[in-house]
């Protein structure tokens, strides 16, 4: 999904540039067949191996028997009547719902502030400065938080005790999780975005703001009125992608379950849950059938804002 | 989640097109007679690559099931793999027991052995069946040795295809000498037979006794209280007059191992293979919860994790008494908190007033396990007799009370001879190991993992334990019939 429209536009490109003096003979279309199959490969391949068989294979675990033989839909009633399903349902709704509002709203308007930065070497600085944190691997920033939330240990203990946090397990309270991981994920995962964003809005003809500005619209109507419908489509992309990733939610709960000792339950999130049903119940198809649950969620919130967003459209 | 590693990538690679060229836009489509042509080789692909791997996968869970078919069957009462006695073993300890693994390296500088730290299992983390899980699903991977803190491997680990661990006394001959097995302490074996069959060896016992702070005591004049009332009454006494003195922590995993367990509460009864009753709101569990409760109301009952890192800084020296294993005096006083020599004392753990004879709990105590897939048994079980029985670990270096009866008699020598105990702490830790409460057998599932994700979780936004014993027991009963137990009350 994310190379797609790279690739496209890369194999679309070549042709034209490269070879503008041929004639569209079928030797030169054939060529430009092979260019562009040849670009795609290596990701056909690797969606192959690491996407489309995982989900057929689960799709087949999730459809059998531990023991072997077809299981209709008895994996899937069997885990969502699982005592943890719903809890588990619930905690990744709650963390999805505040994270994507927080991502939309605070990555648009970062990245709108840093376009309307006048300072070239202030701009450098901060599309730097956004990036750091995404370049930490996912377990070892989480790791660094497990520090920050901890009152004896954090930097900021002051900010964490004034909002009523005396100990860990007091901070990580069940209430209190799905905003403790949106921080983190927020922290992680925004600084890529919000380049993103600033990198659509540089596309943004410059005649078009300016023509915006003598007409007399001001930051605010400027933005809402030419650079948000302009940059729409990516912040559908950024939705989608973030929606998967979110769905998945599993290296910030196991590590917070793991160093409260347990006070933060291993079965959290739903893929969590995946994991007990495949590590100690030793029942790879009922974890497959949560797997399979969370691609169907994912599929029908992508397809949604595919179609709202207008993704594929060219004008 | 895995947005950081997943996404990044895609967001890079599409940002450095989008921001150089300026034109890409996520939204443009290929031309469409190339993107049909494309659908369709991507879908004739991913067929060709289904139908493989569905082959694949059937052949592959054979392999996972059935690695017994590469291997002969022995005269131990298994299936063992094909041995060679000159491959290298590999043993997983925690940090703690690194140095029991070192000293067999060194006493043993002809047998190569690979030393992997990892959590011990400890805390209920369940990370050695996790792992065990895995290797048995990709048929190769296996440790030879495993150490394990918690008590609880055995009823998994004895199920041939899910544990794979190695019986020791099953077959026409056995692994370990039955003279071995003999000498390990009375009962201390229980925890690791399973149908008769004993799949571990004991590393240590961890009975619960009452340490107490000797100088202390007797510089405020106070009797060591022998009943739960008498400590109960001795707190309220020291909240007021020594405010900020602690008598016990209750802020770990293994809290109802002490205080539900030594109160003959029957939460985990287990009676048979798939079978348990629980039943927390018997008043064995509430005259405990209620202790708690009012300890931890008047603050001389600690909430925090002994080894978490907030407990040895604001705590660590305000130790008046706490009731713990046989472990703790290695751990946490000399290692952890490192309280000067002459003023750490033990007692026998306090008894309920109407308790008819003396009982106590117990928190964990290691075992080591031998892997099925071992490819050098002997090695294997070697390493494991050794660290179990040799003077060289459990006497010198071993920081809890072994189980080896023959070690853990010079281990108390040696411990009262270092001159750091302020009593005679051997009577009541030996006493104490013949009284563990039968009545508290562990499940499969760890008790311990269920009681921090219901009773501390609950503790951590002030509700109190009793308040919170009916959710622990559908906490433990749900755990239960998760993994196929009969749940009875």
């Amino acid at each position: 999904m994310t190379t797609g429209p790279v690739i496209s536009d890369a194999a679309g490109r070549v042709a034209p540039v490269t070879r503008p003096a041929a004639r569209p003979g079928s030797r030169q279309r054939g060529r430009v067949l092979v260019t562009g199959h040849l670009f795609v490969s290596g990701y056909v391949v690797l969606l192959a191996l690491f996407g489309v068989i995982p989900v057929i294979y689960s799709l087949y675990l999730a459809l059998t028997r531990p023991a072997g033989g077809f299981a209709g839909l008895g994996n899937f009633i069997q885990t969502a009547e699982d005592y943890r399903f719903v809890p588990a349902a619930e905690h990744v709704a709650a963390f999805l719902i505040l994270w994507l509002v927080s991502l939309t709203v605070f990555v648009v308007l970062l990245a709108l502030v840093v376009h309307r930065l006048a300072s070239r070497r202030g701009r450098t600085f901060i599309r730097f400065a956004y990036y750091i944190p995404g370049a930490l691997a996912g377990a070892s920033s989480v790791l660094l938080w497990l520090f920050v939330l901890n009152p004896s240990v954090s930097p900021v203990s002051i900010l964490i005790r004034a909002f009523g946090g005396t100990q860990f397990t007091s901070v990580i309270a069940p209430g209190h999780l799905p905003m403790v991981f949106t921080i983190i994920a927020f922290w992680t995962g925004a600084g890529g975005w919000i380049l993103i964003l600033y990198g659509a809005l540089n596309t943004i003809p410059a005649d078009l703001l300016e023509a915006a500005r003598v007409d007399g619209a001001g930051p605010l109507s400027t933005a809402w009125h030419v650079q948000l419908p302009l940059i729409g489509k990516w912040i559908t992309y950024m939705l989608i992608l973030s929606l998967a990733a979110g769905t998945q939610l599993f290296v910030e709960p196991q590590l917070v379950s793991q160093a409260s000792f347990g006070v933060v339950s291993n079965y959290y999130s739903l893929n969590q849950l995946a994991y007990q049903y495949a590590f100690t119940q030793n029942n790879f198809n009922g974890a497959a059938a949560i797997s399979i649950d969370l691609l169907i969620v994912a599929l029908v919130c992508a397809g949604i804002l595919i179609s709202r967003g207008r993704l594929f459209r060219t004008d | 989640m895995n947005e950081g590693r997943a996404a990044q990538p895609g967001r890079l690679r599409t940002y450095l097109s989008g921001g150089r060229a300026g034109q890409p836009n996520p939204g443009e489509a290929p031309h469409p007679r190339q993107a049909s042509k494309l659908r369709s080789y991507v879908l004739g692909g991913a067929v060709l690559a289904a139908a493989a791997s569905l082959a694949a996968c059937s052949g592959g869970q054979s392999v996972g099931g059935g690695s017994s078919s590469t291997s002969s069957s022995s005269p131990y009462g298994f299936t063992t793999a094909t041995q060679n006695p000159k491959s290298e073993i590999t043993v997983w300890v925690d940090s703690t027991r690194l140095p029991a693994a070192q000293a067999y390296e060194k006493a043993h500088p002809g047998q190569k052995i690979k030393i992997v730290t990892y959590d011990g299992d400890a805390n209920g983390s369940n990370s050695f069946r996790t792992k065990m899980e895995l290797y048995n699903r990709a048929g190769s991977g296996w440790p030879d040795v495993v150490f394990t803190a918690d008590d609880n491997s055995a009823s998994w680990g004895s199920q041939s295809g899910t544990g794979d661990l190695a019986p020791l006394n099953k077959g026409t001959k056995n692994l370990i000498p039955a003279a071995t097995l003999s000498g390990f302490a009375s009962g201390s074996l229980g925890v690791c037979t399973v149908n008769g069959s004993v799949y571990c060896l004991r590393n240590d016992l961890a009975q619960n006794v009452l340490w107490y702070n000797k100088t202390l005591m007797d510089k405020w004049g106070y009797q060591v209280p022998a009943t739960w009332e008498q400590y109960q009454a001795l707190a309220a006494k020291v909240a007021t007059q020594h405010p900020g003195y602690i008598v016990g922590t209750a802020g770990d995993a293994w809290t109802p191992e002490i205080y539900m367990w030594g109160s003959e509460c029957p939460a985990s009864q287990v009676t048979g293979p798939k079978a348990i009753t629980v039943n927390t709101s018997s008043p064995n569990c509430v005259r405990a919860a209620k202790m708690l409760d009012s300890l931890i109301a008047n603050k001389t009952m600690s909430t925090q994790d002994i080894f978490g890192p907030q407990f040895a800084k604001q705590q660590g020296s305000k130790i008046l008494m706490v009731p713990g294993p046989a472990w703790y005096g290695g751990s946490v006083f000399q290692g952890l908190l490192k309280t000067p020599k002459g003023q750490i004392a033990v007692a026998p753990a306090p008894q309920w007033a109407s308790a008819s004879t003396p009982v106590t709990g117990a928190v964990g105590g290691g075992a080591w396990w031998v892997s099925a897939h071992s490819t050098n048994l002997a090695a294997a079980v070697q390493f494991a007799t050794w660290v179990t029985t040799s003077d060289a670990y459990q006497v010198d270096l071993a920081p809890g009370y072994p189980a080896y009866t023959a070690a853990a008699a010079k281990w108390i020598a040696k411990q009262q001879a270092s001159g750091y105990w302020a009593n005679n702490i051997s009577a009541p830790i030996i006493a104490a190991a013949s009284q563990v409460w039968a009545g508290w057998v562990p499940p499969e599932f760890s008790q311990e993992a269920v009681w921090a994700s219901t009773v501390s979780a609950g503790m951590a936004q002030g509700k109190s334990i009793e308040s919170l014993l009916p959710a622990w027991q559908t906490a433990i009963t749900n755990q239960a019939k998760v993994l196929g137990y009969t749940v009875g009350k």
